[in-house]
Protein backbone atom coordinates (compact mmCIF):
# COMPACT_ATOMS: atom_id res chain seq x y z
CA UNK A 1 0.00 0.00 0.00
CA UNK A 2 1.55 3.29 -1.09
CA UNK A 3 0.16 6.40 0.55
CA UNK A 4 0.75 10.07 -0.20
CA UNK A 5 -0.07 12.80 2.32
CA UNK A 6 -0.23 16.45 1.22
CA UNK A 7 0.75 19.08 3.78
CA UNK A 8 0.97 22.83 4.11
CA UNK A 9 3.40 24.86 6.20
CA UNK A 10 1.44 27.42 8.21
CA UNK A 11 2.37 29.83 11.00
CA UNK A 12 1.30 28.80 14.51
CA UNK A 13 -0.59 31.95 15.28
CA UNK A 14 -1.95 31.37 18.79
CA UNK A 15 -4.58 33.86 19.89
CA UNK A 16 -3.99 36.98 17.76
CA UNK A 17 -2.74 37.85 14.30
CA UNK A 18 -0.57 40.73 13.12
CA UNK A 19 -0.26 41.69 9.44
CA UNK A 20 2.81 42.77 7.48
CA UNK A 21 2.96 46.50 6.57
CA UNK A 22 1.77 45.81 2.99
CA UNK A 23 -1.20 43.89 4.46
CA UNK A 24 -0.63 40.97 2.12
CA UNK A 25 0.55 38.44 4.68
CA UNK A 26 0.64 37.57 8.34
CA UNK A 27 3.68 38.92 10.18
CA UNK A 28 5.55 35.73 11.03
CA UNK A 29 8.77 37.22 12.49
CA UNK A 30 7.86 36.08 15.98
CA UNK A 31 5.89 32.97 15.12
CA UNK A 32 6.77 29.32 14.88
CA UNK A 33 5.50 27.15 12.03
CA UNK A 34 3.68 23.88 11.84
CA UNK A 35 1.18 22.16 9.57
CA UNK A 36 -2.58 22.57 9.45
CA UNK A 37 -4.38 20.77 12.29
CA UNK A 38 -6.19 18.09 10.29
CA UNK A 39 -2.95 17.25 8.49
CA UNK A 40 -1.40 15.79 11.64
CA UNK A 41 -4.24 13.27 11.52
CA UNK A 42 -3.57 12.66 7.83
CA UNK A 43 0.07 11.76 8.53
CA UNK A 44 -0.92 9.55 11.46
CA UNK A 45 -3.43 7.73 9.25
CA UNK A 46 -0.77 7.20 6.60
CA UNK A 47 1.74 5.87 9.14
CA UNK A 48 -0.86 3.46 10.56
CA UNK A 49 -1.83 2.15 7.12
CA UNK A 50 1.80 1.43 6.23
CA UNK A 51 2.38 -0.20 9.62
CA UNK A 52 -0.59 -2.50 9.04
CA UNK A 53 -0.24 -3.24 5.34
CA UNK A 54 3.38 -2.48 4.44
CA UNK A 55 4.36 -0.15 1.62
CA UNK A 56 5.49 3.45 1.66
CA UNK A 57 4.33 6.82 2.92
CA UNK A 58 5.37 9.86 0.90
CA UNK A 59 4.80 13.47 1.96
CA UNK A 60 4.21 16.27 -0.54
CA UNK A 61 4.10 20.00 0.01
CA UNK A 62 4.23 23.21 -1.99
CA UNK A 63 5.84 26.12 -0.22
CA UNK A 64 9.06 27.95 0.57
CA UNK A 65 12.28 25.95 1.03
CA UNK A 66 11.76 26.40 4.79
CA UNK A 67 8.87 23.95 4.55
CA UNK A 68 11.57 21.27 4.71
CA UNK A 69 11.36 21.77 8.48
CA UNK A 70 7.71 20.63 8.49
CA UNK A 71 8.49 17.71 6.19
CA UNK A 72 11.36 16.58 8.44
CA UNK A 73 9.22 16.69 11.56
CA UNK A 74 6.56 14.58 9.85
CA UNK A 75 9.20 12.21 8.45
CA UNK A 76 10.12 11.68 12.11
CA UNK A 77 6.61 10.34 12.71
CA UNK A 78 7.31 7.53 10.26
CA UNK A 79 6.96 8.68 6.65
CA UNK A 80 9.32 7.18 4.09
CA UNK A 81 10.33 10.21 2.04
CA UNK A 82 9.12 13.65 1.04
CA UNK A 83 8.80 15.95 -1.96
CA UNK A 84 8.94 19.73 -1.68
CA UNK A 85 7.73 21.87 -4.57
CA UNK A 86 9.62 25.05 -3.88
CA UNK A 87 7.98 28.43 -4.40
CA UNK A 88 9.37 31.91 -4.01
CA UNK A 89 7.50 32.20 -0.71
CA UNK A 90 4.47 33.84 -2.32
CA UNK A 91 1.09 32.24 -1.74
CA UNK A 92 -0.23 30.40 -4.79
CA UNK A 93 -3.90 30.35 -5.66
CA UNK A 94 -5.82 27.05 -5.40
CA UNK A 95 -5.79 26.29 -9.14
CA UNK A 96 -2.05 26.90 -9.43
CA UNK A 97 -1.35 24.86 -6.30
CA UNK A 98 -3.53 21.95 -7.45
CA UNK A 99 -1.88 21.92 -10.89
CA UNK A 100 1.62 21.84 -9.37
CA UNK A 101 0.62 19.02 -6.99
CA UNK A 102 -0.83 17.05 -9.90
CA UNK A 103 2.36 17.50 -11.93
CA UNK A 104 4.46 16.33 -8.99
CA UNK A 105 2.21 13.31 -8.34
CA UNK A 106 2.30 12.32 -12.01
CA UNK A 107 6.10 12.60 -12.02
CA UNK A 108 6.38 10.04 -9.21
CA UNK A 109 7.23 6.46 -10.07
CA UNK A 110 4.91 5.24 -7.34
CA UNK A 111 1.26 5.08 -8.23
CA UNK A 112 -0.23 6.00 -4.87
CA UNK A 113 -3.14 3.82 -3.75
CA UNK A 114 -4.41 6.51 -1.41
CA UNK A 115 -3.80 10.26 -1.31
CA UNK A 116 -4.73 11.97 1.97
CA UNK A 117 -5.28 15.68 2.56
CA UNK A 118 -6.34 17.55 5.71
CA UNK A 119 -9.94 18.74 5.47
CA UNK A 120 -8.97 22.43 5.32
CA UNK A 121 -5.85 24.52 5.63
CA UNK A 122 -5.53 26.65 8.75
CA UNK A 123 -4.75 29.80 6.79
CA UNK A 124 -6.43 30.01 3.39
CA UNK A 125 -9.39 27.61 3.71
CA UNK A 126 -10.24 27.54 0.01
CA UNK A 127 -12.02 24.13 0.17
CA UNK A 128 -11.04 23.05 -3.34
CA UNK A 129 -7.44 21.92 -3.93
CA UNK A 130 -8.18 18.28 -3.09
CA UNK A 131 -11.19 18.24 -5.40
CA UNK A 132 -9.24 19.77 -8.28
CA UNK A 133 -6.52 17.15 -7.77
CA UNK A 134 -9.14 14.37 -7.78
CA UNK A 135 -10.60 15.62 -11.06
CA UNK A 136 -7.17 15.95 -12.69
CA UNK A 137 -6.13 12.44 -11.59
CA UNK A 138 -9.55 11.00 -12.36
CA UNK A 139 -9.95 9.53 -8.89
CA UNK A 140 -12.90 9.28 -6.52
CA UNK A 141 -12.72 11.58 -3.50
CA UNK A 142 -14.39 11.39 -0.09
CA UNK A 143 -14.06 14.53 2.04
CA UNK A 144 -14.25 15.37 5.75
CA UNK A 145 -13.63 11.78 6.80
CA UNK A 146 -13.79 11.12 10.54
CA UNK A 147 -13.19 7.37 10.44
CA UNK A 148 -11.83 5.11 7.71
CA UNK A 149 -10.79 1.56 6.93
CA UNK A 150 -8.89 0.17 3.94
CA UNK A 151 -9.78 -3.38 2.95
CA UNK A 152 -10.11 -5.39 -0.25
CA UNK A 153 -8.91 -2.49 -2.38
CA UNK A 154 -11.66 -0.29 -1.00
CA UNK A 155 -11.58 2.65 1.40
CA UNK A 156 -14.66 2.77 3.65
CA UNK A 157 -15.30 6.15 5.25
CA UNK A 158 -17.58 7.85 7.74
CA UNK A 159 -18.40 11.52 7.75
CA UNK A 160 -20.04 13.25 10.72
CA UNK A 161 -23.01 15.47 9.93
CA UNK A 162 -25.42 17.21 12.32
CA UNK A 163 -27.90 14.34 12.02
CA UNK A 164 -25.38 11.57 12.63
CA UNK A 165 -22.96 9.77 10.35
CA UNK A 166 -22.83 9.21 6.60
CA UNK A 167 -21.10 6.15 5.20
CA UNK A 168 -19.16 6.20 1.94
CA UNK A 169 -16.83 3.89 0.09
CA UNK A 170 -14.48 4.33 -2.82
CA UNK A 171 -12.35 1.89 -4.80
CA UNK A 172 -8.59 2.47 -4.70
CA UNK A 173 -6.79 4.42 -6.00
CA UNK A 174 -8.71 7.14 -4.20
CA UNK A 175 -8.35 10.46 -2.41
CA UNK A 176 -9.68 11.30 1.04
CA UNK A 177 -9.61 14.42 3.16
CA UNK A 178 -9.58 13.77 6.89
CA UNK A 179 -10.63 15.68 9.97
CA UNK A 180 -9.24 16.02 13.45
CA UNK A 181 -10.66 13.18 15.55
CA UNK A 182 -9.79 10.51 12.98
CA UNK A 183 -6.99 9.38 15.30
CA UNK A 184 -4.66 10.74 17.96
CA UNK A 185 -1.44 11.81 16.22
CA UNK A 186 1.67 10.43 17.89
CA UNK A 187 4.71 12.47 18.88
CA UNK A 188 8.00 11.77 17.11
CA UNK A 189 10.38 9.51 19.02
CA UNK A 190 14.05 10.39 19.45
CA UNK A 191 15.16 7.61 17.05
CA UNK A 192 12.43 8.82 14.69
CA UNK A 193 13.95 12.29 14.69
CA UNK A 194 17.44 10.89 14.09
CA UNK A 195 16.24 8.82 11.13
CA UNK A 196 14.29 11.75 9.70
CA UNK A 197 17.51 13.72 9.24
CA UNK A 198 18.75 11.10 6.80
CA UNK A 199 15.53 10.60 4.88
CA UNK A 200 15.23 11.97 1.37
CA UNK A 201 13.48 15.27 0.67
CA UNK A 202 13.28 15.78 -3.10
CA UNK A 203 13.34 19.46 -3.98
CA UNK A 204 11.44 20.45 -7.10
CA UNK A 205 10.81 23.77 -8.75
CA UNK A 206 7.58 24.86 -10.33
CA UNK A 207 6.80 27.96 -12.31
CA UNK A 208 4.22 30.18 -10.64
CA UNK A 209 1.07 30.82 -12.66
CA UNK A 210 -0.93 33.99 -12.84
CA UNK A 211 -3.46 33.62 -10.01
CA UNK A 212 -7.11 33.56 -11.05
CA UNK A 213 -8.17 33.98 -7.43
CA UNK A 214 -5.95 36.96 -6.82
CA UNK A 215 -5.29 38.06 -3.25
CA UNK A 216 -5.17 41.86 -3.06
CA UNK A 217 -4.88 42.51 0.67
CA UNK A 218 -5.72 41.02 4.03
CA UNK A 219 -7.45 42.77 6.90
CA UNK A 220 -8.07 41.73 10.47
CA UNK A 221 -11.69 40.86 11.08
CA UNK A 222 -13.33 43.55 13.21
CA UNK A 223 -12.25 42.74 16.72
CA UNK A 224 -15.20 42.38 19.01
CA UNK A 225 -13.76 42.90 22.46
CA UNK A 226 -16.98 42.45 24.37
CA UNK A 227 -15.39 44.11 27.39
CA UNK A 228 -16.02 41.26 29.77
CA UNK A 229 -17.37 42.20 33.16
CA UNK A 230 -14.86 40.79 35.63
CA UNK A 231 -16.95 39.37 38.45
CA UNK A 232 -14.02 38.91 40.79
CA UNK A 233 -11.26 36.54 41.79
CA UNK A 234 -11.53 32.86 42.65
CA UNK A 235 -14.39 31.23 44.53
CA UNK A 236 -15.28 34.59 46.14
CA UNK A 237 -16.75 35.69 42.80
CA UNK A 238 -19.14 32.74 42.64
CA UNK A 239 -22.17 34.52 44.22
CA UNK A 240 -21.91 37.27 41.56
CA UNK A 241 -21.85 34.62 38.82
CA UNK A 242 -24.84 32.83 40.34
CA UNK A 243 -26.75 36.14 40.13
CA UNK A 244 -25.80 36.53 36.46
CA UNK A 245 -26.86 32.97 35.65
CA UNK A 246 -30.17 33.57 37.41
CA UNK A 247 -30.76 36.74 35.39
CA UNK A 248 -30.13 35.04 32.05
CA UNK A 249 -32.41 32.20 33.08
CA UNK A 250 -29.76 29.49 33.12
CA UNK A 251 -31.57 27.81 36.02
CA UNK B 1 -28.99 35.89 -13.74
CA UNK B 2 -27.52 34.46 -10.54
CA UNK B 3 -27.93 30.74 -9.96
CA UNK B 4 -28.10 29.57 -6.34
CA UNK B 5 -27.65 25.98 -5.22
CA UNK B 6 -30.21 25.10 -2.57
CA UNK B 7 -28.85 22.26 -0.50
CA UNK B 8 -31.22 19.84 1.14
CA UNK B 9 -31.36 16.51 2.88
CA UNK B 10 -34.22 14.40 1.53
CA UNK B 11 -36.28 17.52 0.85
CA UNK B 12 -35.35 19.24 4.14
CA UNK B 13 -33.72 22.55 3.23
CA UNK B 14 -30.35 23.63 4.64
CA UNK B 15 -31.35 26.99 6.15
CA UNK B 16 -27.97 28.46 5.16
CA UNK B 17 -29.16 28.21 1.55
CA UNK B 18 -31.68 30.96 2.32
CA UNK B 19 -28.80 33.24 3.23
CA UNK B 20 -27.15 32.43 -0.10
CA UNK B 21 -30.43 33.26 -1.88
CA UNK B 22 -30.62 36.56 0.00
CA UNK B 23 -27.00 37.40 -0.85
CA UNK B 24 -27.70 36.60 -4.52
CA UNK B 25 -30.75 38.85 -4.63
CA UNK B 26 -28.67 41.75 -3.32
CA UNK B 27 -26.44 41.57 -6.42
CA UNK B 28 -29.27 43.15 -8.39
CA UNK B 29 -29.79 40.35 -10.90
CA UNK B 30 -32.62 37.89 -11.41
CA UNK B 31 -32.20 34.87 -9.17
CA UNK B 32 -32.87 31.28 -10.11
CA UNK B 33 -32.27 28.29 -7.87
CA UNK B 34 -31.25 24.71 -8.41
CA UNK B 35 -31.76 21.63 -6.28
CA UNK B 36 -30.20 18.24 -6.85
CA UNK B 37 -32.52 15.27 -6.52
CA UNK B 38 -36.21 14.76 -7.19
CA UNK B 39 -37.28 15.37 -3.57
CA UNK B 40 -35.94 18.93 -3.90
CA UNK B 41 -38.96 19.89 -6.01
CA UNK B 42 -40.86 20.36 -2.74
CA UNK B 43 -38.74 23.45 -2.12
CA UNK B 44 -40.33 25.57 -4.89
CA UNK B 45 -42.44 27.52 -2.39
CA UNK B 46 -39.58 28.50 -0.10
CA UNK B 47 -37.22 29.19 -3.05
CA UNK B 48 -39.83 31.62 -4.39
CA UNK B 49 -40.44 33.15 -1.00
CA UNK B 50 -36.75 34.10 -0.87
CA UNK B 51 -36.69 35.50 -4.38
CA UNK B 52 -35.99 32.73 -6.91
CA UNK B 53 -38.21 32.88 -9.99
CA UNK B 54 -37.39 29.40 -11.27
CA UNK B 55 -36.35 26.28 -9.37
CA UNK B 56 -34.34 23.92 -11.56
CA UNK B 57 -34.64 20.35 -10.33
CA UNK B 58 -31.82 18.06 -11.40
CA UNK B 59 -32.92 14.46 -11.18
CA UNK B 60 -31.30 11.33 -12.41
CA UNK B 61 -31.86 7.64 -11.66
CA UNK B 62 -28.37 7.39 -10.11
CA UNK B 63 -28.79 10.32 -7.69
CA UNK B 64 -30.78 9.34 -4.61
CA UNK B 65 -28.76 10.77 -1.72
CA UNK B 66 -25.85 13.22 -1.51
CA UNK B 67 -23.52 12.59 -4.48
CA UNK B 68 -21.16 15.57 -4.63
CA UNK B 69 -19.47 14.98 -7.97
CA UNK B 70 -22.82 14.38 -9.67
CA UNK B 71 -24.01 17.68 -8.16
CA UNK B 72 -21.00 19.34 -9.79
CA UNK B 73 -21.94 17.71 -13.10
CA UNK B 74 -25.56 18.87 -12.85
CA UNK B 75 -24.42 22.42 -12.05
CA UNK B 76 -22.04 22.34 -15.03
CA UNK B 77 -24.84 21.22 -17.38
CA UNK B 78 -27.09 23.97 -16.06
CA UNK B 79 -24.38 26.65 -16.30
CA UNK B 80 -23.77 25.72 -19.93
CA UNK B 81 -27.48 25.90 -20.66
CA UNK B 82 -28.34 29.10 -18.75
CA UNK B 83 -25.06 31.05 -18.81
CA UNK B 84 -25.52 32.74 -15.39
CA UNK B 85 -23.24 35.56 -14.17
CA UNK B 86 -22.54 33.72 -10.93
CA UNK B 87 -23.24 30.46 -9.13
CA UNK B 88 -23.58 30.76 -5.36
CA UNK B 89 -24.14 28.31 -2.53
CA UNK B 90 -23.95 28.35 1.25
CA UNK B 91 -20.48 28.28 2.76
CA UNK B 92 -21.20 24.92 4.38
CA UNK B 93 -19.11 21.78 3.97
CA UNK B 94 -21.57 20.55 1.35
CA UNK B 95 -21.95 23.92 -0.38
CA UNK B 96 -18.19 24.33 -0.64
CA UNK B 97 -17.75 20.77 -1.84
CA UNK B 98 -20.39 20.80 -4.57
CA UNK B 99 -19.25 24.15 -5.98
CA UNK B 100 -15.62 22.99 -5.87
CA UNK B 101 -16.65 20.09 -8.12
CA UNK B 102 -18.29 22.58 -10.48
CA UNK B 103 -15.14 24.75 -10.46
CA UNK B 104 -12.98 21.69 -11.11
CA UNK B 105 -15.18 20.55 -14.02
CA UNK B 106 -14.99 24.02 -15.60
CA UNK B 107 -11.38 24.64 -14.50
CA UNK B 108 -12.18 28.13 -13.29
CA UNK B 109 -11.55 29.77 -9.90
CA UNK B 110 -13.82 29.51 -6.89
CA UNK B 111 -13.97 31.88 -3.92
CA UNK B 112 -15.11 30.18 -0.72
CA UNK B 113 -16.71 31.78 2.36
CA UNK B 114 -17.41 35.22 0.92
CA UNK B 115 -18.90 37.95 3.11
CA UNK B 116 -19.21 40.39 0.21
CA UNK B 117 -19.48 39.91 -3.56
CA UNK B 118 -19.21 42.55 -6.29
CA UNK B 119 -19.74 41.40 -9.86
CA UNK B 120 -17.46 42.93 -12.48
CA UNK B 121 -14.38 42.28 -14.57
CA UNK B 122 -12.69 41.05 -12.52
CA UNK B 123 -15.21 40.12 -9.87
CA UNK B 124 -14.29 41.19 -6.38
CA UNK B 125 -14.94 39.39 -3.10
CA UNK B 126 -14.20 39.68 0.58
CA UNK B 127 -13.67 36.22 1.98
CA UNK B 128 -12.99 34.77 5.43
CA UNK B 129 -9.67 33.13 6.24
CA UNK B 130 -7.97 31.92 9.41
CA UNK B 131 -11.22 30.71 10.94
CA UNK B 132 -12.81 34.07 10.24
CA UNK B 133 -10.05 36.11 11.88
CA UNK B 134 -8.78 37.54 8.58
CA UNK B 135 -10.69 38.99 5.68
CA UNK B 136 -9.11 38.66 2.27
CA UNK B 137 -9.89 41.15 -0.45
CA UNK B 138 -9.53 39.22 -3.71
CA UNK B 139 -10.15 39.58 -7.43
CA UNK B 140 -11.65 36.64 -9.26
CA UNK B 141 -10.55 36.42 -12.88
CA UNK B 142 -13.17 34.47 -14.77
CA UNK B 143 -16.34 35.29 -16.63
CA UNK B 144 -18.50 33.11 -14.39
CA UNK B 145 -18.11 33.76 -10.66
CA UNK B 146 -18.30 30.67 -8.45
CA UNK B 147 -18.55 31.61 -4.78
CA UNK B 148 -19.91 30.36 -1.48
CA UNK B 149 -21.51 32.70 1.02
CA UNK B 150 -20.01 32.89 4.51
CA UNK B 151 -22.45 31.51 7.07
CA UNK B 152 -24.00 34.24 9.19
CA UNK B 153 -22.63 37.11 7.04
CA UNK B 154 -26.07 37.65 5.51
CA UNK B 155 -29.34 37.38 7.43
CA UNK B 156 -31.99 35.53 5.43
CA UNK B 157 -34.68 37.96 4.20
CA UNK B 158 -37.93 36.76 2.71
CA UNK B 159 -39.58 38.87 -0.01
CA UNK B 160 -42.76 36.79 0.24
CA UNK B 161 -42.40 35.96 -3.44
CA UNK B 162 -44.70 33.49 -5.18
CA UNK B 163 -43.59 29.86 -5.47
CA UNK B 164 -40.81 29.40 -8.01
CA UNK B 165 -41.84 27.65 -11.19
CA UNK B 166 -40.29 24.20 -11.36
CA UNK B 167 -38.11 23.27 -14.30
CA UNK B 168 -37.04 19.63 -14.38
CA UNK B 169 -33.88 18.54 -16.12
CA UNK B 170 -31.78 15.40 -16.33
CA UNK B 171 -28.05 16.04 -15.98
CA UNK B 172 -25.66 14.09 -18.14
CA UNK B 173 -24.29 12.13 -15.18
CA UNK B 174 -21.29 9.89 -15.92
CA UNK B 175 -20.61 6.62 -14.08
CA UNK B 176 -17.51 8.11 -12.37
CA UNK B 177 -19.65 10.91 -10.91
CA UNK B 178 -21.64 8.57 -8.70
CA UNK B 179 -18.92 6.33 -7.26
CA UNK B 180 -18.76 8.47 -4.13
CA UNK B 181 -22.20 8.84 -2.62
CA UNK B 182 -23.86 8.37 0.74
CA UNK B 183 -24.40 4.61 1.00
CA UNK B 184 -26.10 4.61 4.36
CA UNK B 185 -26.63 6.78 7.41
CA UNK B 186 -26.59 6.21 11.11
CA UNK B 187 -27.73 8.50 13.89
CA UNK B 188 -25.38 10.47 16.11
CA UNK B 189 -23.11 9.47 18.93
CA UNK B 190 -25.41 10.90 21.56
CA UNK B 191 -25.58 8.73 24.65
CA UNK B 192 -29.23 9.58 24.96
CA UNK B 193 -28.32 12.91 26.57
CA UNK B 194 -27.85 16.39 25.17
CA UNK B 195 -25.48 16.75 22.21
CA UNK B 196 -23.22 19.73 21.55
CA UNK B 197 -25.34 20.67 18.57
CA UNK B 198 -28.54 21.16 20.51
CA UNK B 199 -27.28 21.95 24.02
CA UNK B 200 -28.55 25.20 25.56
CA UNK B 201 -25.69 25.18 28.05
CA UNK B 202 -22.14 23.99 27.40
CA UNK B 203 -19.50 23.76 30.12
CA UNK B 204 -16.21 23.53 28.28
CA UNK B 205 -12.77 22.67 29.62
CA UNK B 206 -9.29 23.21 28.23
CA UNK B 207 -5.69 22.56 29.14
CA UNK B 208 -6.29 24.16 32.55
CA UNK B 209 -8.46 21.22 33.57
CA UNK B 210 -5.19 19.31 33.87
CA UNK B 211 -6.27 15.81 32.93
CA UNK B 212 -9.22 13.51 32.33
CA UNK B 213 -10.14 13.35 36.03
CA UNK B 214 -10.71 17.08 36.26
CA UNK B 215 -13.72 16.84 33.95
CA UNK B 216 -15.86 15.22 36.64
CA UNK B 217 -16.57 18.65 38.16
CA UNK B 218 -17.44 20.10 34.75
CA UNK B 219 -19.83 17.21 34.09
CA UNK B 220 -21.57 17.75 37.40
CA UNK B 221 -22.08 21.46 36.66
CA UNK B 222 -23.24 20.76 33.11
CA UNK B 223 -25.78 18.21 34.29
CA UNK B 224 -27.06 20.61 36.95
CA UNK B 225 -27.66 23.25 34.25
CA UNK B 226 -29.26 20.75 31.87
CA UNK B 227 -26.35 21.06 29.47
CA UNK B 228 -23.38 19.08 28.29
CA UNK B 229 -19.59 19.11 28.44
CA UNK B 230 -17.38 20.45 25.67
CA UNK B 231 -13.64 20.86 25.42
CA UNK B 232 -10.82 22.41 23.43
CA UNK B 233 -8.60 20.71 20.88
CA UNK B 234 -5.68 20.11 23.24
CA UNK B 235 -8.01 18.06 25.42
CA UNK B 236 -9.01 15.66 22.65
CA UNK B 237 -5.51 15.41 21.19
CA UNK B 238 -4.26 14.50 24.66
CA UNK B 239 -6.91 11.79 24.75
CA UNK B 240 -8.60 13.23 27.88
CA UNK B 241 -12.03 13.42 26.24
CA UNK B 242 -13.63 11.96 23.09
CA UNK B 243 -13.34 14.04 19.93
CA UNK B 244 -17.14 14.32 19.71
CA UNK B 245 -16.93 16.84 22.56
CA UNK B 246 -14.44 19.16 20.85
CA UNK B 247 -15.70 22.67 20.22
CA UNK B 248 -13.97 24.66 17.48
CA UNK B 249 -13.18 24.86 13.83
CA UNK B 250 -11.73 21.35 13.91
CA UNK B 251 -14.55 20.05 16.09
CA UNK B 252 -18.15 21.22 16.37
CA UNK B 253 -19.29 24.82 15.94
CA UNK B 254 -21.80 25.69 18.63
CA UNK B 255 -23.98 28.65 19.63
CA UNK B 256 -25.68 27.79 22.95
CA UNK B 257 -27.45 30.25 25.25
CA UNK B 258 -24.66 29.87 27.80
CA UNK B 259 -21.06 28.85 27.16
CA UNK B 260 -18.79 28.45 30.18
CA UNK B 261 -15.12 28.25 29.15
CA UNK B 262 -12.98 26.94 31.99
CA UNK B 263 -9.21 26.77 31.63
CA UNK B 264 -9.37 27.58 27.92
CA UNK B 265 -6.96 30.27 26.72
CA UNK B 266 -8.75 30.86 23.42
CA UNK B 267 -6.85 29.71 20.34
CA UNK B 268 -8.40 31.16 17.17
CA UNK B 269 -9.70 27.82 16.09
CA UNK B 270 -11.58 27.37 19.37
CA UNK B 271 -13.00 30.90 19.25
CA UNK B 272 -14.28 30.19 15.72
CA UNK B 273 -16.42 27.42 17.15
CA UNK B 274 -18.06 29.23 20.07
CA UNK B 275 -18.02 33.00 19.56
CA UNK B 276 -21.67 33.05 18.44
CA UNK B 277 -22.83 31.79 21.85
CA UNK B 278 -25.36 34.10 23.47
CA UNK B 279 -23.64 34.52 26.85
CA UNK B 280 -20.01 33.57 27.36
CA UNK B 281 -18.57 33.12 30.85
CA UNK B 282 -14.83 32.62 31.24
CA UNK B 283 -13.09 31.08 34.23
CA UNK B 284 -9.34 31.44 33.86
CA UNK B 285 -6.30 32.08 36.04
CA UNK B 286 -4.77 34.34 33.36
CA UNK B 287 -6.34 37.82 33.16
CA UNK B 288 -4.62 38.28 29.77
CA UNK B 289 -6.04 35.11 28.15
CA UNK B 290 -7.24 35.91 24.59
CA UNK B 291 -10.63 34.30 25.27
CA UNK B 292 -11.51 37.18 27.63
CA UNK B 293 -12.06 39.45 24.62
CA UNK B 294 -15.05 37.29 23.68
CA UNK B 295 -16.44 36.92 27.19
CA UNK B 296 -19.45 38.66 28.67
CA UNK B 297 -18.47 37.75 32.23
CA UNK B 298 -15.29 36.42 33.74
CA UNK B 299 -13.91 35.09 36.97
CA UNK B 300 -10.14 35.26 37.32
CA UNK B 301 -9.28 32.17 39.27
CA UNK B 302 -8.61 28.47 39.37
CA UNK B 303 -11.42 26.44 37.86
CA UNK B 304 -10.72 23.65 40.34
CA UNK B 305 -11.95 25.94 43.11
CA UNK B 306 -14.49 28.00 41.18
CA UNK B 307 -16.43 25.20 39.50
CA UNK B 308 -17.18 23.13 42.63
CA UNK B 309 -18.11 26.32 44.50
CA UNK B 310 -20.37 27.34 41.62
CA UNK B 311 -22.02 23.92 41.53
CA UNK B 312 -22.84 23.94 45.23
CA UNK B 313 -24.03 27.58 45.10
CA UNK B 314 -26.42 26.76 42.24
CA UNK B 315 -27.66 23.70 44.11
CA UNK B 316 -28.38 25.89 47.11
CA UNK B 317 -30.06 28.57 45.02
CA UNK B 318 -32.24 25.92 43.40
CA UNK B 319 -33.21 24.70 46.85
Amino acid sequence: MDVLVCLKRVPLAGGTLILTPDARDIETKHLGFGISPHEENAVEAGVQLVEQMGGTLTLLTLGPSDAEEQLRSQLAIGATRAVLIETDGQEWDPQGTAAALVDAINAEETKFDLIIFGAESADSAGYQIHIRVAHALNRPIVTNVKSMKVENNLVTCERVVPTGREHYEAPLPAIVTVRDGLNIPRYPSVPGRMQARKKIVDMKKAEPRIPKLEKVTLALAPSKDKGAEILGKGADAVPALVEVLKQIGAF
Amino acid sequence: MILVLIDHDGGEIDPLSLRALTAARKLGHDVEAVVIGQSGAELAAIAGEYGASILHVASHASISDYTPMASGRALKDLVEKLNPAAVLAAGSPRGNEQLAHLAAFLDIPMAAECSQITLGAPHHVLRARWAGNLIESANVHSELLIATVLSFSTEPESINGPAASVSQFEPNVQPADTIVRVLSRSTGESKGGVTLNDAKVIVSGGRGVGGPDGFGNLEELATLLGGTVGCSRVVTSSGWRPHAEQVGQTGTKVAPDLYIAAGISGAMQHIAGMKNSKTIVVINTDPEAPILRYADYAIIGDLHQVIPALTSAIRQAKG
